[in-house]
């Protein structure tokens, strides 16, 4: 997907490529992209055309290129994201839309991920091996596991994915996917990520753990696991690729810690209002960009000016489409048709999944 | 003929073999032991998963996610607790992406009393299994049921709970009631899919040729045809509120036993149509009886047959207590007993205004 794919098989290399001029710009265009709509989606919230607010807006340097490298698709052949509410930069760079995370802020039946049903951030998209986002956290991280033993049968490349944050992993959740990913008898192709932003919703990191690294915690099983720093998009870019070459070639897992930002506290249920106390990728990157002359500070600023315009009037759209209808509710409580059929079939059945009279898989 | 252990395994064979089941799997499921009650010996999708009830469900969401047709097991539902925010998740992964994904997964546990399982091993989950919508729901009383019902379970593209009674495990259908293909001799089968005691390593199971046979949601059966009081039950408690109908004919009480089956769907119309023929009702299970699913079946027999009814409709269930207690006194005294159940279904047929 991406043009370029600067990846070693042994991890821990540090990585000294440079990105492309093309590629660095895109990551900057997704990231303002990313950016403009967490903050549309404030707005919504502020004036009342949503309930309720959550996302990642502080994580685009890490979310953007997580999405650019994302092998998008459906069934075990693809990827398969098990994400968390904070990953809308990453969807946008997989190539979702704007107007449908509003149209999910704004809970219109016209929201694609759940039909209003579901809070924002909250995505799902079967089409691209995006399960759905669920409000509990840490689950995910024991449903990548399956996927993931899934893929590994099946052959081929694609790894199951999985995001969420610090705090997050105190729940054992955690810890069955770090057990569940690296049995010897069957490791899997799993790239765990946390992206440590220090916080767990109001209490600080020194009030949640002793672990000084969370990556620490990959170590005791035998996972390959690395701390990076996720408010830089290049690092972020050359980091996740080269986990993920390891996770797709090794059909094994690696435990990925993104040290980042958040920029407007956890919710609405907290405010969202913008702190100044943390770093803003956006800023340092941007400043970066100019220096290097790869783009200059009007037309970036145009470029956000012409962001924030179209969504404005995409909420004056969104305002104007239709909710629910209550008669709904009853809608889709089972499914007549087996839609995930088929995605199984990549594979001869049961090769290399460790199962054997001898042991467990 | 079978018993419901070896009913299970058959069904499990078919459906590994021609209904696309890929993967078989929970604590002690794969081998050597083949399952805490044997039910899953010599299956060849079968595997031993950590001791992870979270990790189980969420290995079996995520297997369905990918198009993988499986059966975890949680080896007694006492245990499913631990994992009850991931089971509602399971529910409603269909309505929450608004139909865009479906979960063919089916979650087999063993409930209820009856082996002297103390605290910890003798909880029923049928309430509980009520109470998160989107699951389907199984609860046999007989080995063929348990067949045809499991075999529901996993061509089904939703999740299915199959709840087993594990005090039935051991039992024998009656006369009538095997599954197609299968010996009639119980030794020549034991020898056919029974595991043998020591070293199993070597030994494979010879399957008898069954068929598909599916019993679907929804469908209640009549145990038993009686005109003056129509008694509800399902799973364990099912085989006594026949027993006692049986007594009872003697003492000229015509009872009519209707085995639930399929908790959800269930099969409202077959208890309609007995409950406007009998007026009097009686609901038995072994869950503990506050927010029991029978007050539920009590509270739409009030709300739409009230004027059917002869006599208040009753529920017999397990007392609301915090577990079953080991000592056999104990155990006796917390859920329906057959001299319980009898003298309800009694006393109800001559309960007069």
């Amino acid at each position: 997907m991406s043009s370029l794919r600067t990846v070693r098989s042994s991890p821990g290399n540090s990585p000294e490529t440079a990105l492309s001029p093309e590629l660095l710009l895109k990551l900057h265009g997704l990231m303002v992209k990313a950016r403009v709509l967490e903050e549309r989606l404030i707005s919504m919230y502020k004036q009342g055309d949503g309930y309720f607010w959550i996302g990642g807006p502080g994580e685009e340097a890490f979310n953007v290129p997580l999405g650019l490298l994302i092998e998008k698709g459906q069934g075990p052949q693809y990827d398969y994201c098990h994400f968390h509410y904070r990953n809308s930069g990453t969807l946008l760079a997989m190539g979702a839309e704007s107007i449908d995370a509003m149209r999910q802020m704004k809970n219109t039946a016209t929201d694609p991920y759940s039909g209003g049903r579901n809070f924002v951030g909250h995505f799902s998209k079967r089409e691209w091996n995006v399960v759905p986002v669920s409000s509990p956290i840490e689950v995910q991280y024991s449903m990548v596991a399956g996927t993931a033993l899934a893929q590994k049968r099946a052959g081929g490349r694609g790894i199951s994915i999985v995001t969420g944050g610090d705090a997050g992993t105190a729940e054992g959740d955690f810890a069955t996917c770090l057990v569940w990913a690296s049995r010897p008898a069957n490791p899997l192709p799993v790239l765990i990520i946390v992206t440590n932003n220090k916080w767990g919703i109001s209490t600080g990191f020194q009030g949640q753990h002793g672990d000084k690294r969370i990556s620490d915690r990959g170590k005791a099983f035998a996972i390959e696991s690395k701390t990076i720093d996720g408010n830089d998009p290049e690092v972020a870019y050359r980091e996740i690729a080269q986990a993920m070459e390891y996770v797709r070639s090794e059909r094994k897992p690696f435990l990925l810690e993104a040290v980042l930002s958040r920029l407007y506290g956890h919710s609405s249920a907290s405010g969202a209002n913008k702190t100044n106390d943390e770093a803003d990728c956006l800023t340092g990157f941007e400043k970066r960009l100019e220096e290097r002359k790869l783009v200059g500070r009007a037309q970036m600023d145009e470029m956000r000016a012409s962001y924030t315009a179209e969504l404005l009037l995409a909420h004056k759209k969104v305002k104007e489409e239709p909710q629910p209808d209550p008669s709904t509710i009853y809608d889709h409580i089972f499914s007549e048709k087996d839609l995930v059929s088929g995605a199984a079939n990549g594979g001869d059945g049961f090769a290399g999944d460790g199962r054997s009279p001898k042991g467990g898989a | 003929m079978s018993n419901m252990v070896q009913a299970i395994r058959m069904a499990l064979h078919v459906a590994e073999e021609r209904h696309g089941v890929t993967d078989i799997f929970g604590e002690d499921v794969g081998p050597p032991l083949g399952g805490a009650f044997t039910a899953t010996q010599g299956l060849k999708t079968s595997w031993n998963s950590p001791l992870d009830e979270r990790g189980i469900i969420g290995a079996s969401i995520g297997l369905g996610l990918a198009g993988c047709r499986n059966v975890a097991e949680l080896q007694f539902c006492d245990y499913a607790f631990n994992a009850i925010d991931l089971l509602k998740l399971a529910g409603m992964t269909h309505w929450v992406s608004n139909g865009d994904w479906n979960l063919p997964i089916t979650i087999m546990t063993p409930v209820g009393s009856g082996i002297r399982g103390s605290i910890y091993h003798s909880h029923s989950f049928d309430a509980m299994a009520t109470r998160i919508p989107g699951f389907k729901i199984a609860m046999p009383s007989n080995p063929r049921d348990a067949y045809g019902m499991l075999l529901s379970c996993v061509v089904d593209p939703n999740p299915s709970f199959f709840l087993v009674p594990k005090a039935l495990m051991r039992v024998r259908g009656n006369p009538g009631d095997e599954i197609p293909g299968e010996p009639g001799d119980d030794r020549a089968l034991s020898k056919m899919i029974d595991a043998p005691l020591g070293d199993r390593s070597n030994w494979k199971p010879q399957w008898p040729d069954t068929p598909d046979e599916f019993i679907p949601f929804g469908q209640a059966r009549v145990v038993r045809s009686g005109r003056e009081v129509t008694v509800v039950s399902y799973g364990r408690m099912l085989p006594l509120c026949a027993k006692a109908a049986e007594a009872l004919a003697a003492e000229g009480i015509d009872a009519e036993v209707i085995d639930l089956r399929s908790l959800y769907p269930y099969d409202w119309q077959r208890i309609s149509e007995s409950v406007r023929k009998t007026g009097r009702v009686l609901y038995v299970n072994e869950d503990t009886e506050i927010t029991n699913f029978g007050e539920h079946l009590m509270r739409r027999t009030t709300d739409e047959l009230f004027y059917e009814l002869k006599a208040p409709p009753k529920l017999l269930a397990g007392a609301f207590i915090p577990g079953i207690g080991l000592a056999d006194n104990l155990e006796m005294a917390s859920v329906p007993q057959l001299p319980s159940i009898t003298e309800s279904i009694r006393s109800l047929a001559r309960l007069e205004p």
